[in-house]
C-alpha cells in the first residue's frame, strides 16, 4: 500500500516500503513548460529536508526541486538524461525524479494529501 | 486586474486571455508568455508556418518635419538622409560615452518623416531622449497609440494576403503605410521571412481574428519569441547590450556605416572612434554548450586555467538548433568560433565553446 504526499513546493512523495519516489506535480510541470534539461543528484547522496535535489530547465528558466524530507539518494530517473519532456508528459509517472531512503517517515506527516494539495491550486 | 497593479496592459488582452495564455511581467507590462501549445511548439510553429505575435508593449514614434532627417543623424549613427523612402535601418541610440541607450528601427516614410520603432523597457527614455535632442531642430517627435502585431514565419506573406493585406511587394527591411495609420514593415526579430505590422486599436481585434482564421498562423508568447532572437543571434537591449556596451563590443558595428565612424556627427560619436582605434576589450559571440543544459544570463565564462574572460548575456534551449544556446561577452582574444572555454553552472564547469551567430540560418526575403 503506497501513500503518496505533496508540498507547498509542488513536489509529490510516494512512499513503498521505506523507499519514497519524487517528483513534480503536473501543476508544476505546467507552470514551467517545457523542460530541456534535468540536473540530478549522485546517488547515496544525503539530502536535507527542504534542500535543493534537482533543477529543472525549461526553455526559459532554472527552477530548483527540494527534498521533501531528509533522505539518501537510492536510485535517480536517468531515462531523464535523453528525454527531459517525460517530466510534462507524466509527472507523477514515468516522470519521476529520484528514488530515497528516508531518515524519518514521520516527516511527512506535516504533508498535505492529494486532495488538500489539489485545493491550494485551485 | 488587482489593486496596484501598475503593470501596463495590452490592448488586445482579453483575446489573450480567450486563446488560454499564460502572462508575466515584461518591461513594465503584462504579457502573453506562452499559449497552451507551449514555447516549444509554439516556437517550431514559428519557424515552419505563421507565428502571430502580440508586440503592442513596444513604442512606435513619428518624427517630422524639415529638418526630420538632420536630428535623426544627430540622435543616431545613421545616415537619415541617404535612407530611401519606404527603407528600414537597425540603428541604436548612445550615450556619450557610445554606450547603447537602446536599438531601434528607423523607417522613411517620406522627404520629412520617419518612423522609430523602440524596446518596451527603454520607450519613456528614449523619448526623452529624443525629445531633448529634437530642441533646436524643426521636428516633432510623436509617441503613437497602436496596436502592433508581428506576422513571422514562411507562410506570413501568404497568411496576411488571406487577411486582406497584400504586402508581397516589400522585401526585407522596407516599409508602407497600407492604410490610413497604418504602418507594415518586412521585418522581425525571429530570424524568418515575416512582418511588423502597427494599426489602430478599434482595427486590430478584427485583423487579428482574420489571421488566426488561417490555420496556419497561431499566438506565439514573449517565452519563443526569446528562444527565436536567440537562435537567430539577435541581441535584447538590457540583457545583450545596455549602456554599459557600445556598438563595437556587441558586434553591431555593421549597423554604422563606415563614414559616419569617421566623419562622427551623432551623439557618441568621439568616445566610439577611440574604442574603435584602441580596440574593443571584449566581444559579443556566440555559445555553444556541449551537452544539454543550458547555460544562462549571468553566469561567468573562464578560460581552461579557470579564470574570468567573459560572461553569458543570453542562454536557453533552442528549440529549432535541438542543443543549448547563448551568447554573451569574452575577451577580444578568445572570440574565433570553436574557442573551448567553461561556463560556470550551480558549481559546475559547463564545457562551451565560441559558436558563429547566428545558430539557425535567417531566412529574410532579401528580393
Amino acid at each position: 500500500m503506497s501513500k503518496t504526499y505533496f508540498t507547498e513546493d509542488h513536489e509529490w512523495i510516494r512512499v513503498e516500503g521505506g523507499t519514497a519516489t519524487v517528483g513534480i506535480t503536473d501543476y508544476a510541470q505546467e507552470q514551467l513548460g517545457d523542460l530541456v534539461f534535468v540536473e540530478l543528484p549522485e546517488t547515496g547522496k544525503a539530502l536535507a529536508k527542504g534542500e535543493t535535489a534537482v533543477v529543472v530547465e525549461s526553455v526559459k528558466a532554472a527552477s530548483d526541486v527540494y527534498a521533501p524530507a531528509d533522505g539518501e539518494v537510492a536510485e535517480v530517473n536517468e531515462a531523464l538524461s535523453s528525454d527531459p519532456s517525460l517530466v510534462n508528459t507524466a509527472p507523477m509517472g514515468d516522470g519521476w525524479l529520484w528514488k530515497m531512503k528516508l531518515s524519518d517517515e514521520s516527516q511527512l506527516d506535516g504533508l498535505m494529501d492529494e486532495a488538500a494539495y489539489k485545493k491550494s491550486v485551485a | 486586474m488587482s489593486v496596484g497593479d501598475t503593470q501596463k496592459h495590452l490592448p488586445l488582452e482579453a483575446m489573450h486571455e480567450e486563446a488560454g495564455a499564460r502572462f508575466g511581467a515584461f518591461a513594465g507590462w503584462h504579457m502573453p508568455l506562452t499559449y497552451p501549445t507551449g514555447v516549444m511548439k509554439e516556437h517550431l510553429h514559428t519557424r515552419e508556418k505563421a507565428g502571430l505575435f502580440d508586440i503592442s508593449h513596444m513604442q512606435l514614434f513619428t518624427v517630422e518635419g524639415a529638418e526630420a532627417a538632420a536630428f535623426l543623424s544627430r540622435a543616431c549613427p545613421l545616415d537619415a538622409a541617404g535612407l530611401g523612402e519606404g527603407k528600414s535601418k537597425y540603428t541604436v541610440l548612445l550615450n556619450e560615452r557610445a554606450g547603447i541607450i537602446d536599438d531601434l528601427i528607423v523607417t522613411r516614410l517620406g522627404a520629412e518623416r520617419f518612423m522609430v520603432v523602440a524596446n518596451a523597457g527603454n520607450a519613456a527614455k528614449d523619448e526623452a531622449r529624443l525629445i531633448s535632442v529634437a530642441d533646436g531642430f524643426a521636428v516633432t517627435v510623436t509617441p503613437l497609440e497602436r496596436v502592433f502585431l508581428a506576422l513571422q514565419g514562411p507562410e506570413a506573406e501568404g497568411v496576411l494576403i488571406g487577411a486582406g493585406l497584400d504586402l508581397s511587394d516589400l522585401t526585407f527591411m522596407t516599409a508602407a503605410e497600407p492604410r490610413q495609420d497604418w504602418f507594415a514593415t518586412r521585418s522581425g526579430y525571429t530570424g524568418e521571412d515575416g512582418f511588423e505590422i502597427a494599426l489602430p486599436l478599434g482595427e486590430a481585434q478584427a485583423f487579428a481574428e482574420k489571421i488566426l482564421a488561417d490555420e496556419r498562423a497561431q499566438w506565439i508568447g514573449l517565452a519563443a519569441r526569446d528562444s527565436l532572437r536567440l537562435e537567430a543571434g539577435l541581441c535584447l537591449h538590457g540583457q545583450d547590450i545596455d549602456e554599459t556596451t557600445d556598438p563595437a563590443s556587441a558586434a553591431i558595428l555593421w549597423a554604422i556605416p563606415k563614414r559616419l565612424r569617421e566623419e562622427g556627427g551623432f551623439i557618441g560619436a568621439d568616445a566610439l572612434r577611440r574604442i574603435i582605434a584602441e580596440g574593443a576589450k571584449e566581444r559579443r559571440v556566440g555559445l555553444k554548450p556541449e551537452g544539454r543544459q543550458p547555460v544562462r544570463s549571468g553566469v561567468r565564462l573562464m578560460n581552461e586555467e579557470g579564470k574570468t574572460v567573459g560572461r553569458v548575456t543570453s542562454g536557453g534551449f533552442g528549440p529549432s538548433a535541438g542543443h543549448p544556446v547563448a551568447m554573451g561577452y569574452v575577451t577580444t582574444a578568445l572570440t574565433d568560433a570553436g574557442t573551448p572555454l567553461l561556463a560556470e553552472v550551480r558549481g559546475n564547469r559547463v564545457p562551451v565553446h565560441v559558436h558563429s551567430l547566428p545558430f539557425t540560418p535567417h531566412r529574410y526575403r532579401k528580393g
